[in-house]
């Protein structure tokens, strides 16, 4: 270990910058606890598990959805001292754009793949984004003391993705700490050492933002030329705001002050900014007096792709929810929101996601952190509708779509899907993008006994449950990336759910003119079920336009009545009464129907019966 | 019905008759004990305790005289439990110390509950001599199968013959209670049940949806995956219940009631018009002077605390608006329907009053709100007990 380093600012040549490519549980989180045990940045005692998944999601999950960065010392198999910045990526394919800022941080990154279970195509898709950002791509294999490891056939698909030949790829076991010490010699030597311009104008790159309830938002930062001080007075370029330093540092992974980051340094830094959504991950740093020319590159609006209504239950939280938001998104750059009135649900806002997973993440802290109740409307993705007038609109809410007459046709977005699955299961699998509507397929053999299918697929067929029958399908052993591949024409239309004839906003979909039948039919029967008998019958309906195209109904409620109400009864079943009566305050009208609360939610849960 | 527009006042659904028993005078006598529990029962009841027989009788007579003193009874109502297991001359010492205390009208309806299993000539006669004049049989069902399903012990012959002999031995007015809905009865075996009751010339035919209630056997069974009663099927039964009692001559004048006229029960109405009353025994409720109260449920604390004087084992008072919705949860039960008043009024206003209203559920008429469909009672109740203070 190298105390010297611990608080200074470093030379560029003795750093090096790396992050760690893996598919979820193949081992990232224990692999990057075994290198902080070893570098001393955390004693074995001391050592939560998996320190860098801090949140509580997250554990459970088992993913990472932040990026961190954590500063390591290591000695050199040259015997110099060096500062290894360990920059950790989120895993999942709905956080493509975390992954990249975080990757536009670093010179070099480990794909790590299970030794049992082989490349997952989310890795694939990480370790493409990381060739063409000019990363040097180390390949290493975890788990190799599993029992069912074949590291044989897994090297041979690390080397067919990445070249190179089969004697350059690391052995690990991240459990048993096997080949860990190698590990960071080999990061030493392959992985270059950065290269920034310590004369230039400063740029530093934000890579990732939280909030801090005491210190404010704090900003991850990669310094790129330049150097950044304690007190400086800076400027964010994309932003234009400008803030003074307050404090800047680095994570050991304790938050330690440093008086200066370095070019080639990753740190910490705090403004002061305590406004949300102020400072805008991507955004890049550079001086106020003398600002850099051109900002970094990489730097994008936030591109959400799957839409969503999230209402309260009650209505009196709507304020407290718009309060969760905001916080939210200061964490959270990719999600956006606006107000939106559903007539069923009352007031709440439209979201915007990065995919499905990242729709319930954001809907689990809001209940979880926030302790809100919250409804959520069926998922839905932004359409482009040609109007008569000419004008090409996007709308993100099936309510927002114009009737038939003031539109000629309608665009949805397709992705580009990149599927690996063992090969016996390749039947199943063409079936299921088949019956999605998928196109222009093709097929690799990675190895004889696994292949990459790709295939154009609208991405509302990918964000309701594509991804759970996939996993079925196949026993749990493919694995699903995709990237937005454009808008193409489809024959689609809304269909509408009725409630004793009152459309409910919040069960409208736009779906394909070949599936209305289908979701009409599921629709009505799930509510069929989840609604009450009431003091009249019910019919539930399925519409297209005028068309009715699926038809339920719940019959009215015929007996509602305590047999026995006597002298020595009427406390008791006043109170049993009155607990009812409680039940109903749940309830939302809808028309003159009371709708569960959670009807809503099981109505429009996307898993499928 | 034929029936004109001018109501007879003793009618059993007539509004005058409802509003007239809030002045009555009322009391209830617990008999907890059974020869063996109902599965589907959830009252007080005790079982191989008979040895402490007169221990429970001793703590009757203390709750008796330790209760201030209050007008000659219009109504005693002995129920159970089984009160017709006891001796009729244990149950005339009862009577006497009743009379005692508050003295009884000269028109006083004494009622009590009954087994068919066993009542007998003699017993009924013993029962009229110590001043019963009504009696009300626990006959549950007339079909074999359904008496089994239920757990009752007595044939259904030993139903009609309590009837012929309670006749016989000049009871005023006498009742079948029966349950519908029980596992595997469907509407024919209920409807040839009802039938046969009918047939008995009865005074007065109460009807009761068998009930799940916690604690007793019957969820037991139910929670281990026995069909509960279908709602459906129940409300089939009930209509059909209220055709042929209907026909044959009898009133409906509660949602679980019907009676010729003459032969409501008092104590109840009582109770329904939110009158005082007294109770006295195991777990028995009683209101007075705007106070509800009741007794221990459990037997030994019961016979304990009685004994000494402090039967009463919790209170709570009953007054303003509560009172007011309480009035009206307890009025909708009955046909006559109920003064609308402050509360009706705030229901009228109310967006679920109105939806109640638009069902055909409840119905203002002038100064009175009913309900329309008995079966949807507890939609309009919740609704009433859900009205905020004007």
């Amino acid at each position: 270990m190298a105390h010297n380093l611990a608080d200074q600012m470093v030379e560029q040549f003795r750093i090096r910058n790396f992050c760690i490519i893996a598919h979820i549980d193949h081992g990232k989180s224990t692999l990057a606890d075994r290198l902080l045990e070893q570098t001393g940045a955390i004693s074995a005692r001391d050592m939560r598990e998996q320190v860098l998944d801090s949140m509580d999601l997250e554990r459970e999950r088992g993913i990472t959805i932040k990026a961190q960065a954590v500063r390591l010392h290591h000695r050199g198999g040259d015997g110099r001292d060096y500062v290894i910045n360990l920059i950790d990526t989120p895993g999942h394919v709905d956080f493509s754009y975390e992954v990249s800022r975080s990757l536009a941080a670093c010179e070099g990154a480990l794909l790590l793949a299970d030794a049992a279970q082989g490349v997952q195509a989310q890795t694939l898709a990480n370790a493409y984004l990381a060739i063409n950002a000019g990363l040097e791509v180390i390949p290493a294999l975890n788990k190799i003391d599993l029992p069912a490891a074949d590291p044989e056939r897994v090297t041979q698909e690390l080397v067919g993705i990445l070249g190179g030949s089969t004697s350059e790829v690391l052995a690990l076991s991240a459990k048993t700490g096997e080949g860990v010490p190698a590990l960071l010699d080999e990061v030493v030597r392959l992985v270059p050492p950065p290269a920034g311009d310590p004369e230039a104008p400063l740029r530093a790159l934000v890579f990732d933002s939280y909030y801090d309830p005491y210190r404010g938002v704090v900003c991850y930062v990669r310094v790129v030329d330049g150097s950044l001080l304690a007190g400086d007075q800076i400027r964010f370029m994309a932003t234009s705001e400008s803030h003074t330093a307050d404090e800047v540092g680095v994570l050991t992974p304790k938050a330690v002050p440093m008086q200066e980051l370095g070019p080639g340094e990753v740190g910490y830094l705090i403004t002061g900014v305590k406004e949300i959504g102020r400072i805008k991950v991507g955004d890049t740093v550079t001086h106020a007096r003398r600002p850099a020319v051109q900002a970094l590159p990489g730097y994008a609006e936030p591109k959400p792709m799957v839409f969503s209504g999230l209402f309260p239950t009650d209505g009196d939280d709507f304020e407290r929810l718009r309060e969760a938001l905001e916080k939210l998104t200061l964490n959270d750059a990719s999600l956006q929101y606006e107000p939106e009135t559903s007539k069923a649900l009352g007031f709440g806002f439209r979201l915007g996601f990065l995919g499905l997973l990242h729709m319930e993440i954001v809907r689990e802290r809001l209940e979880r952190e926030y302790g809100l109740d919250l409804v959520a409307t069926a998922p839905s993705v932004a359409f482009r509708v040609h109007l008569t007038s000419g004008e090409l609109r996007e709308i993100r809410s099936p309510q927002d779509l114009p009737e038939p007459d003031y539109r000629t046709s309608i665009d949805e977005p397709y992705v580009k899907a990149m599927i690996i699955t063992p090969a016996e299961y390749i039947g199943g699998v063409m079936e299921l993008i088949q019956s999605r509507r998928g196109l222009e397929g093709s097929m690799h053999y990675l190895s004889p006994e696994r292949v990459e299918l790709t295939y154009q697929v609208p991405l509302s067929e990918v964000v309701f449950d594509f991804f759970d029958v996939l996993k079925s399908r196949t026993k749990g052993y493919a694995s699903l990336d995709y990237e937005p591949s454009g808008y193409r024409p489809s024959d689609l239309v809304k269909v509408d759910v009725l409630l004793n004839s009152v459309p409910v906003d919040a069960f409208s979909s736009i779906v394909h003119r070949d599936k209305a039948a289908a979701y009409g039919k599921l629709m009505t029967e799930r509510l069929r079920e989840l609604i009450p008998r009431q003091l009249f019958d019910i019919p539930i309906q399925a519409a297209i336009g005028g068309r009715i195209i699926a038809r339920e109904t719940v019959k009215a409620r015929r007996k509602d009545v305590l047999a026995k109400c006597y002298g020595g009864d009427i406390t008791r079943k006043r109170k049993l009464l009155e607990r009812q009566k409680e039940g109903k305050k749940r309830m939302k009208m809808v028309g003159s129907v009371e709708v569960p609360q959670e009807a809503f939610v099981a109505a429009l849960r996307v898993d499928a019966d | 019905m034929p029936r004109s527009e001018s109501t007879p006042t003793d009618w059993p659904d007539s509004p005058e008759l409802a509003d007239r028993a809030g002045g009555w005078t009322a009391a209830y006598v617990h008999i907890p004990f059974c020869s063996r529990l109902c599965p589907y029962c959830d009252f007080a009841v005790v079982t191989g305790r008979e040895g402490d027989l007169d221990r429970y009788l001793f703590a009757l007579g203390a709750e008796i005289d330790s209760e201030p003193a209050w007008k000659p009874l219009d109504s005693v109502y002995f129920g159970g439990g089984t009160p017709s297991l006891i001796d009729p001359t244990q149950l005339a010492r009862v009577l006497e110390k009743l009379d005692r205390q508050f003295g009884l009208a000269a028109d006083v309806e004494i009622s009590l509950e009954a087994n068919p299993e066993d009542w007998s000539p003699a017993k009924a006669v013993a029962l009229r001599e110590a001043g019963f004049t009504r009696v009300s049989f626990g006959a549950q069902s007339f079909e074999q199968r359904t008496l089994i399903s239920l757990g009752r012990r007595h044939r259904p012959e030993q139903g009609e013959e309590a009837v012929a002999s309670a006749r016989a031995a000049g009871f005023r007015s006498v009742n079948l209670d029966l349950i519908y809905g029980s596992a595997g009865e469907d509407l024919a075996r209920w409807t040839s049940s009802v039938e046969r009751a009918l047939g008995l010339g009865l005074d007065h035919l109460s009807c009761y949806g068998l009930t799940v209630e916690p604690g007793t056997a019957l969820h037991r069974r139910v929670a281990a995956g026995a069909p509960a009663p279908d709602p459906d099927i129940q409300a089939d039964q009930w209509e059909t219940a209220n055709a042929l009692a209907t026909d044959a001559g009898l009133v409906r004048y509660e949602v679980s009631n019907w009676a010729r006229p003459g032969h409501t029960v008092r104590y109840n109405l009582a109770v329904w018009a939110q009158a005082d009353f007294l109770g006295f025994g195991l777990s028995a409720h009683r209101f007075r002077g705007g106070i509800r109260s009741h007794n221990y449920r459990h037997f030994d604390t019961y016979l304990e605390a009685a004994t000494a004087g402090v039967p009463v084992a919790g209170y709570e008072e009953v007054s303003g608006w509560d009172r007011e919705l309480e009035r009206l949860f307890l009025g909708l039960r009955r046909a006559a329907g109920v003064i609308s008043g402050a509360g009706g009024a705030a229901l009228g206003a109310s967006p679920e009053g109105a939806r109640l209203e638009e069902a055909g559920v409840i119905a203002f008429d002038q100064d009175r709100l009913r309900v329309r469909r008995p079966l949807l009672t507890d939609a309009a109740s919740r609704a009433v007990l859900a009205l905020p203070p004007p």
